[in-house]
């Protein structure tokens, strides 16, 4: 019964990069499921390979970066073995993205109704007067008032807001199953985040479609999602429900992904920060990637890749002394 | 752009007065004081400078550049009814330079890597390599001397076509206007090449043509829809450039080939030191330039919305 | 001893210039390049024939003396009729194509890189001041290159050397005229930015170090683009040369470059010498060729990489 809610079940994907000096692996077989209608945050630093796992469900990794392993079962079917044509169906239809930069999102030289109108006409058979009706009632959802004249403005009349909100609308179009958001809110003001995330949390629960919320922002992550996949150097190293792993971190990661986020109430003179800086992707350590910057890393560490070990109900942490156990020494 | 004609006129007057004296051109080597007075009189070279200058301007805007020194016909007159010839093989030319450049241009653009791509490029290298007289002469002995496919030199009969008279709407015409056509275009489909694959380059890495791939859009309707009109922006301001390079490089081809056009009128009236074409040319041809600049910048603003007019 | 053992060691282990220049990235990249490599090669080999070229020559195709009649009309060594002494055939004189193409070269390459170096020199002078200077005169001179910029150089090369008559200097003047535009803009720019960048440093400063500390600041930052702008200048300006003397407006004709060996060439076309046209218009490509090779390589190389 349980199979029927996952929509997507990521096996070991594994994503390199070749570059000339050397081979990134900016994905390092990651494993995790998706249910309908969920909202899962992938959380990391930068070059963490977050937005590369997003890029990789929906196979649109270009040169010199290639999918080199693993499975993405999305709705039963392994999209890593169909052929391109059969990605291009479900681009946009059944899977759709938002990117980072709404500013350079959009082609400059269309109106945003054109380009909203495209992944209506590649994707549903409506006639021309329905596509007009529903582009208008799309840019009303995603709060844009005035939808019909503005469908005839072209992208730089639009405030980088607005542009997302537009972006967004064109990734529901189709009513997708599921949503990919690559840092949908990084490039916009503070204050607009916040109108964005929410506008994204409801539409998505509205529509019953899952989201896959990439971030850097923890804050982000726990207003939004309800579970969260802990990235680092192209590793999960930790995943479980949201409320689960901001109360009880397990990954020494985790917990100072956590703990430096500045708090407002507290009185302190400087914030918190991980020790140390991201590993070289050229010339990663063996063992745990985290080891040089771990405050409790011991000799194992350095030698051998921590397996998973369960924390809770869906709760995974992949460490050898994980945080609020009897073997960590905190 | 008034004052970019005004100057091109005084640089052309300046200049073209100053061109050895015309006088001599038109007298014998001996002949009288009294004679050469005359002529000095009738050519009015006895004014002063800049009266001269003023009464050149105002002659030039009636179009009376004087008669040409050989052909003892009105400047003027003489180019315009030159000037449909050099059209023919400049129109022919432009539309090789579009048909070829944009094609070969965004294919070696979309897939830079292929062995294709490399080819053409490497051609395309070799294309701004080439002087064009030596292009048009090779072809000449090749394929008109050896190989007889193609007439030597000269423009082929003239019919009419939709009204208007012109040597494409004859076999024999078109017989004629390959060679030149193609001697003409040729470095002009390299610069295109080079130029539309640049354009291809920036902006295939562009963000919207990712986003428009996770939309769901065909390679190919990415290419043609989406990365084309936005690389046609710069492309379509060069054109404007080319057709003044076009129109520049008629002046050797037409020479080569024997074309009769205006750009032979030149050449010949240079060598002939026949003052009146020379400035009648070059001032016929700023304004074209003057007329092609305008038009680019009204298509750039139609094609680019960010641009206001 | 172990004074000296010492000095030697930290001698020895300072690489000196040329030995950074043989390790660096670029060269690393040059080696690694085909085209690069051969394109260079090309390049040097026609310098080196330019310069050395007439010591080796059968003859001299100029001095009257050398040429005989008898010789003339000779077609190139491996055709039926010709002569291993006249490789590349003979003209209507007598004159041996390939020593003609030797000489020619000299001119041609010669009008090419002092051309590119008047017109560099005067476009920096001009693109400094007009940066430097602001205001009215800035916007006049950039006018004024904009506006020469919309016509073809072609065509004012051609005007220019109808006007001021045939002759080494001439051509040198009108491609300097013509050739100046393009660094004048690129180092205006550069001066702009640095410009503002030392207003609000040297705030403080007044007087003529500001000019020197600009002139400082801008050639460095300028100096790869103006490398780049200017090998595709000298093969555009062999290729101008060439043009104008095949039409019989560029050096006189008693220093005859290869242009003008093909407009010679020209009128034996059709009675079948085609030798005497096709070789040296071949060398013109060959040099062009290479060149434009090369400024391509180099353009890669030096622009900042964008990955």
């Amino acid at each position: 019964m349980s199979e029927q809610q996952k929509i997507l079940e990521v096996k070991d994907l594994k994503t390199y990069f070749y570059t000339h000096k050397g081979v990134v692996k900016a994905v390092d077989s990651v494993s995790f499921d998706l249910d309908r209608g969920e909202i899962l945050g992938i959380v990391g630093e930068s070059g963490g390979g977050k937005s590369v796992t997003g890029f990789s469900l929906i196979r649109l990794i270009e040169e010199p970066g290639q999918v080199v392993g693993g499975e993405v079962i999305f709705k039963g079917t392994d999209l890593l073995k169909k052929p391109e044509s059969y990605m291009t169906s479900i681009r946009g239809k059944e899977i759709s993205m938002v990117f980072q930069d709404p500013m350079t999102s959009l082609n400059p030289v269309y109106t945003i109704g054109k380009q909203l109108e495209e992944v209506l006409i590649l994707h549903d058979n409506l006639n021309k007067e329905q596509r007009r009706r529903k582009c208008i009632e799309l840019l009303k959802s995603v709060g844009i008032s005035n939808a019909e004249s503005r469908l005839n403005n072209y992208p730089h009349q639009f405030s980088g807001g607005m542009r997302q909100r537009v972006i967004i609308a064109i990734a529901l179009a189709s009513n997708p199953d599921l949503i990919i958001a690559d840092e949908p809110t990084t490039a916009l003001d503070v204050t607009i985040q916040a109108q964005i995330l929410k506008l994204m949390k409801q539409l998505s629960k509205e529509t019953n479609s899952a989201l896959i919320l990439i971030t850097h922002d923890l804050a982000v992550i726990s207003e939004l999602t309800d579970r969260v996949n802990v990235m680092y150097c192209g590793k999960i190293v930790e995943t479980g429900y949201t409320q689960d792993i901001i109360r009880h971190p397990a990954h020494p990661y985790t917990q100072g992904l956590l703990s430096s986020i500045p708090n407002i109430d507290e009185e302190k003179k400087r914030l918190n920060t991980i020790p140390g800086i991201v590993p070289n992707m050229f010339d990663l350590p063996e063992g745990c990637k985290f080891a040089e910057r771990c405050p409790y890393a011991q000799e194992i560490c350095w030698k051998q890749e921590p397996e998973g070990t369960n924390r809770g109900k869906r709760h995974e942490v992949y460490c050898f002394f994980p945080l609020g156990s009897e073997d960590s020494h905190e | 752009m008034i004052i970019v004609l005004l100057v091109v006129s005084f640089i052309v007057f300046f200049m073209t007065s100053v061109i050895g004296n015309p006088v001599h051109t038109m007298l014998p080597e001996r002949a009288s004081q009294e004679q050469v007075d005359q002529v000095v009189k009738m050519l009015g070279l006895d004014k002063p400078l800049h009266v001269q200058y003023l009464i050149f301007l105002r002659n030039a805007l009636k179009g009376d550049f004087g008669r040409s020194y050989t052909h003892f016909q009105p400047a003027l007159k003489l180019i315009f009814s030159r000037f449909p010839a050099t059209l023919e093989i400049v129109v022919v030319a432009m539309i090789m330079t579009i048909v070829f450049g944009i094609t070969f241009g965004v294919y070696a653009g979309a897939y830079p890597r292929s062995r294709i791509s490399k080819g053409i490029m490497g051609l395309s290298i070799a294309g701004i390599s080439l002087p064009s007289f030596w292009v048009g002469m090779v072809l000449i002995f090749f394929l008109s001397v050896r190989l007889g496919w193609f007439p030597v030199s000269g423009r082929g009969t003239v019919g009419s076509l939709l009204g208007i008279r012109t040597s494409l709407a004859t076999l024999d015409g078109w017989r004629h206007i390959i060679l030149p056509s193609i001697t003409l275009a040729g470095i002009n489909v390299a610069t295109i090449i080079r130029l539309v694959r640049a354009g291809m380059l920036e902006t295939m890495r562009q963000d919207y043509i990712k986003f428009a791939k996770a939309k769901g859009v065909s390679s190919r309707d990415v290419l043609f829809k989406h990365a084309l009109k936005n690389i046609l922006i710069p492309v379509v301001t060069i054109f404007g450039l080319q057709l003044g390079e076009l129109i520049a490089f008629t002046t050797i081809t037409e020479t080569i080939y024997a074309w009769p056009g205006m750009g032979k009128l030149l050449i010949d009236a240079i060598n002939n030191l026949d003052r009146p074409i020379v400035s009648a040319y070059l001032l016929f041809v700023a304004v074209l330039f003057v007329v092609i600049n305008f038009v680019v910048d009204i298509l750039y603003t139609m094609i680019d919305p960010r641009v206001d007019l | 001893m172990f004074q000296q053992k010492l000095e030697e060691t930290v001698l020895s282990s300072k690489p000196s210039k040329l030995n950074r220049f043989f390790h660096s990235e670029f060269f690393y990249n040059y080696r690694k390049s085909p085209t690069a490599v051969i394109s260079s090669i090309m390049i040097l080999s026609a310098v080196l024939i330019a310069l050395f070229g007439p010591m080796i020559t059968p003859q001299d195709p100029y001095s009257l003396a050398g040429l005989n009649l008898s010789d003339a009309y000779k077609p190139p060594a491996w055709i039926e009729g010709g002569e291993a002494k006249f490789f590349f055939g003979t003209d209507q004189q007598g004159r041996d194509i390939m020593s003609a193409i030797i000489y020619g070269s000299r001119v041609s390459l010669y009008i090419g890189f002092v051309g590119v170096f008047f017109a560099a020199m005067t476009g920096i002078v001009v693109g400094l001041i007009a940066g430097y200077a602001g205001g009215r005169l800035e916007s006049i001179i950039m006018r004024i290159a904009d506006i020469q910029l919309s016509f073809p150089s072609m065509l004012i090369a051609l005007f220019l050397m109808t006007t001021f008559g045939r002759s080494v200097t001439n051509v040198l003047i009108a491609l300097t005229l013509i050739g100046w535009v393009r660094y004048a803009r690129i180092v205006r720019g550069e001066t702009l930015t640095v410009k503002k960048k030392e207003y609000i440093e040297a705030s403080k400063v007044i007087g003529f170090s500001n000019i020197k500390i600009i002139f400082q600041h801008v050639l460095p930052n300028v100096l790869t683009s103006v490398i780049v702008l200017s090998t595709i200048q000298v093969g555009s300006f062999i290729l101008i040369e060439a043009t104008l003397s095949f039409l019989g407006l560029g050096v006189p004709v008693i220093r005859p470059t290869l242009g003008m060996l093909c407009s010679d060439g020209f009128a034996v076309l059709y009675s079948g010498l085609w030798w005497v046209s096709f070789f040296p218009g071949l060398y013109i490509v060959f040099i062009v060729f290479g060149i434009n090779l090369f400024g391509d390589f180099l353009r890669d190389e030096l622009n900042p990489r964008l990955k």
